[in-house]
Parts: structure tokens; sequence; C-alpha cells
């Protein structure tokens, strides 16, 4: 196993985490994403781009299947996580988000404590033995979203009376409590305010070490600090993929030269 | 004008031509004013007759409430205030004036839109004191008949015996509890069958069910709350009843009544069922999409997101659902006297008959009735005794409401 990866991680720069062929997506009878391949690597973050209705963010819920909760939506084509395919019969969808944790756009805790928005994957999921356990779970989580020592003296109050900033962190938490390999982040600032926004990114910096973070953000600086990897989607297709500098100092792509510089968008 | 003495009944009539001739006026001496240039004036015609019409009609309205409320508080001090005749003169004195100001004061310069905006205002502000006085006024003179009853028949007796065995020739003994008993056994039942079986239909038609069977099953549920109580007491009476009575309280004897607490709670129980369904399915639903989809991205399954997510956070609002069927259980009497009968009783046997405060209420006020004597008055003690039980259940209930529907702003 050792040996594999180390063949992948001088061949790729780094291992494979995510491998995507064909995907297509489509709403009743609207495509949304077309023929879209992609290859996503471990302890990075690949950061989504491209304007809105591109398909960034169905492309994303594909990952971790949670398209599958939408009724009209069909999805096609093969997505490997850790080289299993993830629509395989075998494999559960609700085991599968366990594994491929999400923060979402909007902040959305529980109407719960803050210490039961954090223990709720670990409690469902079986992660602890112990309450003792449990509490270190949730105490870790906290500390890795850069919030326990904001929340550490009121884990009782309600998860929905932080501020904005302090709940999204909370959803990171949440999402990091359940052990996930890979972290899918829908637009996680465009809700927050500047030094909210600064916080998450710090964070995410400090994530990578450990998860493969896939990101969709609308702003084009924040997807050139945090990320090593770009994508840029327009239209439901992939149009260029490379590394985050490669992307936006030497765009292969009219287009995607076009979006970068504000002219599509 | 004597002569509208003898017009008397018409003075509505006469109010409403009054007003119609002001509104007409003010709109002719707008545009008089105006000199055959609309825009010379500060508000159209429409707006001066608008304002005229109210200026009339509004001071009537009111000035005859305020008179024949005058009257009415003088009957009971037993003084005469006002004569019967005063009243329309003095109303039609008033519209009098309004018509002759309102006509008066629209000129070019008047501004008839705000006038006529404050004439609106006022409206509202009326119809909204209609309701806040007319639960005062049903308070006050519930109020009124049961201090007189607690003048002839003390409170401890009412309050703390269980003998209730009125006798209309006197020495009656009216104690409360037995029917309190009644009451809550039945409502208790009731809600035991409304409150599970209708937040789980609210469940499965809010969560599990498709577009197609929730356009189909919701309707058919709140035709179900569109029944006439009336209608599920005789259910009760030729079908829950009977049945209880041959499969369960003869075989079991447990007693050989069709009318009993199980019968009535029962059919209360299946009338409120469409009551707690339809809002819990409110509260279900006003929780955020987000919400949910934050559970599934954790890798919950549908029923774990539902009981450990969906439900805490609307269960404010079902608990408001449950507090408001509870305070209409206590209310209602058809099904009771239908289905539970109305021997008063104080027993756990739930396939007794048993009664309750509601159809006592009733009881003491049917036939020959004298509203002096403490058979009678009783009824308006009652009244009050379940006016502040479900004035406190409904609060209550209220309270909750509002404090969820603070939460996801």
């Amino acid at each position: 196993m050792k040996d594999i990866d180390v063949i992948e991680r001088s061949r790729a720069g780094a291992r494979q985490k995510i491998s995507a062929r064909n995907v297509q997506v489509r709403y009743g009878h609207t495509a949304a994403i077309k023929n879209v391949s992609v290859d996503i690597a471990a302890d990075t973050v690949t950061a989504f781009i491209g304007p809105s209705g591109c398909g960034k963010s169905t492309f994303l819920r594909c990952l971790n299947r949670m398209n599958d909760t939408i009724d009209t939506c069909r999805v096609t084509g093969e997505i490997r996580i850790d080289d299993e395919d993830i629509h395989d019969p075998k494999v559960d969808p609700v085991q599968l988000r366990a594994k491929v944790g999400m923060v979402f756009q909007k902040p959305n805790p529980f109407a719960k404590s803050i210490y039961d928005n954090v223990a709720y994957g670990p409690k469902i999921h079986g992660l602890a033995r112990t309450k003792a356990e449990l509490g270190d779970i949730v105490k870790v989580a906290l500390e890795k979203a850069a919030l326990w020592d904001e929340v550490k003296d009121r884990l009782d109050s309600p998860g929905t009376g932080l501020s904005g900033g302090q709940q999204q962190r909370l959803c990171i938490a949440r999402a990091i409590a359940t052990a996930p390999q890979v972290l899918l982040m829908d637009e996680p600032c465009s809700a927050l305010d500047p030094i909210a926004t600064a916080q998450i990114e710090e964070l995410i910096h400090d994530l990578r070490r450990n998860y493969c973070v896939v990101i969709v953000t609308h702003s084009m600086q924040q997807a050139a600090r945090i990320s090593q990897k770009t994508a840029f989607f327009h239209l439901g297709s992939l149009v260029e993929y490379g590394d985050t500098d490669q992307v936006f100092t030497a765009p292969r792509d009219s287009r995607t030269e076009s979006y970068i510089t504000g002219r599509i968008g | 004008m004597i002569r509208n003495l003898d017009m008397a009944p018409s003075l509505p009539a006469l109010v409403i031509g009054l007003a119609v001739l002001a509104s007409f006026a003010a709109q002719m001496r707008a545009r008089a004013a105006s000199g055959g240039d609309l825009r010379n004036l500060a508000s159209l015609p429409g707006p001066h007759g608008a304002n005229a019409f109210l200026s009339v009609l509004v001071p009537a309205i009111a000035s005859y409430a305020a008179l024949s409320l005058v009257r009415l508080i003088g009957d009971r001090q037993g003084v005469e205030l006002l004569s019967a005749h005063s009243v329309p003169v003095a109303v039609l004195v008033v519209a009098a004036l309004g018509c002759g100001g309102a006509i008066s004061v629209s000129t070019a310069r008047f501004r008839a839109r705000a006038a006529f905006e404050w004439w609106i205002k006022s409206l509202l502000i009326a119809a909204a004191a209609v309701a806040v006085l007319t639960t005062l006024g049903i308070v006050l003179s519930m109020l009124f008949e049961a201090v007189q009853f607690f003048q002839q028949y003390h409170w401890r007796d009412f309050f703390l015996s269980s003998k209730w065995s009125p006798n209309f020739r006197g020495n009656s003994a009216l104690g409360i509890l037995p029917l309190l008993w009644g009451t809550l056994y039945i409502s208790f039942i009731a809600l035991l069958l409304a409150v599970p079986v209708g937040l789980f239909a609210a469940i499965y038609l809010s969560e599990y069910a498709g577009r197609r069977m929730r356009n189909v099953a919701k309707p058919l549920i709140e035709i179900l709350a569109g029944i006439p109580t009336i209608v599920y007491g005789l259910f009760a009476l030729t079908t829950i009843g009977p049945v209880l009575r041959d499969y369960f309280a003869q075989p079991l004897g447990l007693g050989d009544s069709a009318s009993s607490v199980m019968t009535a709670g029962l059919v209360m129980g299946i009338m409120l069922i469409p009551f707690v369904s339809s809002l819990s399915d409110d509260a279900i639903n006003a929780v955020p999409q987000a919400m949910r989809d934050g559970s599934y991205a954790l890798g919950a399954t549908r029923s774990e997101t539902i009981r450990q997510v969906v439900i805490p956070a609307a269960l404010p609002g079902i608990m408001g659902a449950a507090l408001l069927a509870a305070s209409r259980a206590i209310g209602e009497t058809m099904i009771v006297v239908l289905g539970a009968g109305a021997a008063a009783r104080l027993s756990l046997n739930p396939l007794e008959a048993m009664t309750t405060i509601t159809v006592k209420i009733v009881s003491q006020l049917t036939g020959d009735t004298d509203f002096a004597s403490p058979e009678t008055l009783v009824a308006f003690a009652l009244g009050l005794t379940l006016f502040v039980f479900t004035l406190g259940l409904n609060v209550l209930a209220l309270m909750i409401v509002r404090k969820y529907r603070e939460r996801y702003e």
C-alpha cells in the first residue's frame, strides 16, 4: 500500500483522492454538467471557479451524492474516491457522506446546543464509546475549526445564537467531527464579512494538511489565496484545470482568461 | 324635524342618505373650486367625496354606540340617563354636523386624501377595538353572574366538593370536581389519540409523501377538519359507542353503557387529528431545508434527520399545536353530549359514562330557568372556570409559537 502511495506521489506530485470520468448531470431535461473529467489530489485545496450557474456547485454535490436528495436530478458517469466507485450499488450514500463531509453556502447549524451540533455526527456513526470520548471528539473538532476558545464556556447555548462567522466555523467543526477524508465547501464565505472570511480561509489553509479540500468560490482572489489547484467551469463544462498559479497567471483557454480578467461572469 | 321621531326605525337609511348627499356635495364643491382645471386642487374630487362620506357615517355610528352604552349603564343602575327617543335625534344631529362640516371644508386647498387616510386608520382601530372590547364584555358579563353565584353558594363547596346533584327545588350540591375530572379525562384520551396520529401524519406528508400523494391527502385531511362537531357526535352515538360497549365494556365486565369517556375521547381525538396534523405540518415545513441538508451531509439517514434535527427544530410549533388542540378539546360540547352522556361521576373506568363542564352549562341553562337561583347561576361560574382554563392554555400556546417564529429570522 505504502509503495503504491510513493509511486503515485512521485508520478502526480500528490496522491489522487477523487477521480471523475465523463460525469453528466441532468435536472429533468436540462443538462447542468456535461462530460466533466477531473482528478483531485489528497492533501490539497482544489478550487472550483466560474460564473453563476456554470455547474460548479452541482458537480461538488455529486462528490458526496447530495444530488440524490433531489428528485429530478440524474447523475451519470463514473466518480471514484480512493478507487471505489461511489455509484456502486454496494456503496451506501449515507456512509459515503460520513467520509466526504460538506460545508454549505449559508451556515446551517441545527436547532441544538453547540455541543450537540458537533456531537451529532459522531453519535449517529458510533465514533465514541464513552461520553468522555465524545467530549474529546467535540473538543478536537472545535479546536481544529478555531472555535474552541470562543465557545468553550457556553457549549450548552444554542448553535443558532452564534454570529455568522462562528456559525460557519461550527458547521466546519461539525463536518470535521465525523472524521471525513474529503471536505467539500460550497462558497463557505459568501455569507460572511471580511474578518470572518479571513478566519475561515486561514482555517482552510490548516485543514489542507489532513484533508482533501474542494471549495467552490465566487471570489477569484480567494481561489488564488487558498488553493493549489483550480478548475474553471463554464456553461456546465470543465474548461481548464491546473495549478492555481498557472491558471491565474497563464491561462491556456481564452474563456478562462476572459473570466479571470472580468470580461465574462 | 320633530317628525324624525316617527322615522326612528329608518335611522340607518337617513344617515346613509346624508352621507351620500355629503359625498356628492363635497365633490361638486371641489370641482367648482378647481375652476375647470383639476390640477388646481390639493386633492382630486374623489377623496373629497370619500372623506365627506366617512365624516358623516363614522361619527354617527360612533355616537350611536356611545349613547347606547350610556343607556345600558343607566338601565343597570336603574336610572334613565337618556330616553330611547333622544338617541336617534342626537345621532342625526351628529350626522348633520359631519355633513355640513365636510362640505364646508371641501375647498381647493383642502388635502382630502390625508383626511381620508385618517378616517381609514380610525376605522381599522375601531375594528380592532371591537375584538378587544368584546372579549372584555364577555369576561365582565360572566364575572357579574359568577359573583352573584358565589354570594349564594360558598366557593369552597363549588371548587372542592366532589358531589354534583343540582336540585331545582333548592339544596343542591354543586361541586365542580366531577365535571372537571370528566373534562380532563376525555380531553386526555382525545389528545392521546390526536397528537401522535396527527404528528405522524404530518411527518409522513411533509417528509415522505410525494407531491401527488400530498396533493390528494392534505385536502382530504382538511375536509375532516370542516365537519361540524355534531356530526362527529352522531358518529360517536351510532358507531363508536355501541362497538366499544359490545366488544370491550361488556366482555371485559367494565360496564354496559354505550356512552363513555372512551367513546367521547376517541371521537374527539379523531376530530382533532386534522387540526394537529395541519399545524404540525406548518411547523415542520418551516424548518429550513438547509438544516436537513446539513444532517444528510453528515451521513444521517432520513429517519435520523427527522427525529434528531427536524422534530427538535419544529418542537415549539408542534407543542403549540398540541396545546391549541387541548383547549379545543376542553371546550368541546356536542361530542360529549352524544358520546359520554350527562352523568356527573368521578371514576377511573374509561368505559363508564361521565360528563364535562360544557355539557352541564348547557343543561343548567335549558328549560325553565330562574336567573337568580344558584342552580342556574352556577353555569356562569362553570363558564368562567372553563374560560380561565382555556385562556391559560391559549396564552401558553401563543407564547410557544411566538418563540419559535423568532428562531429562524
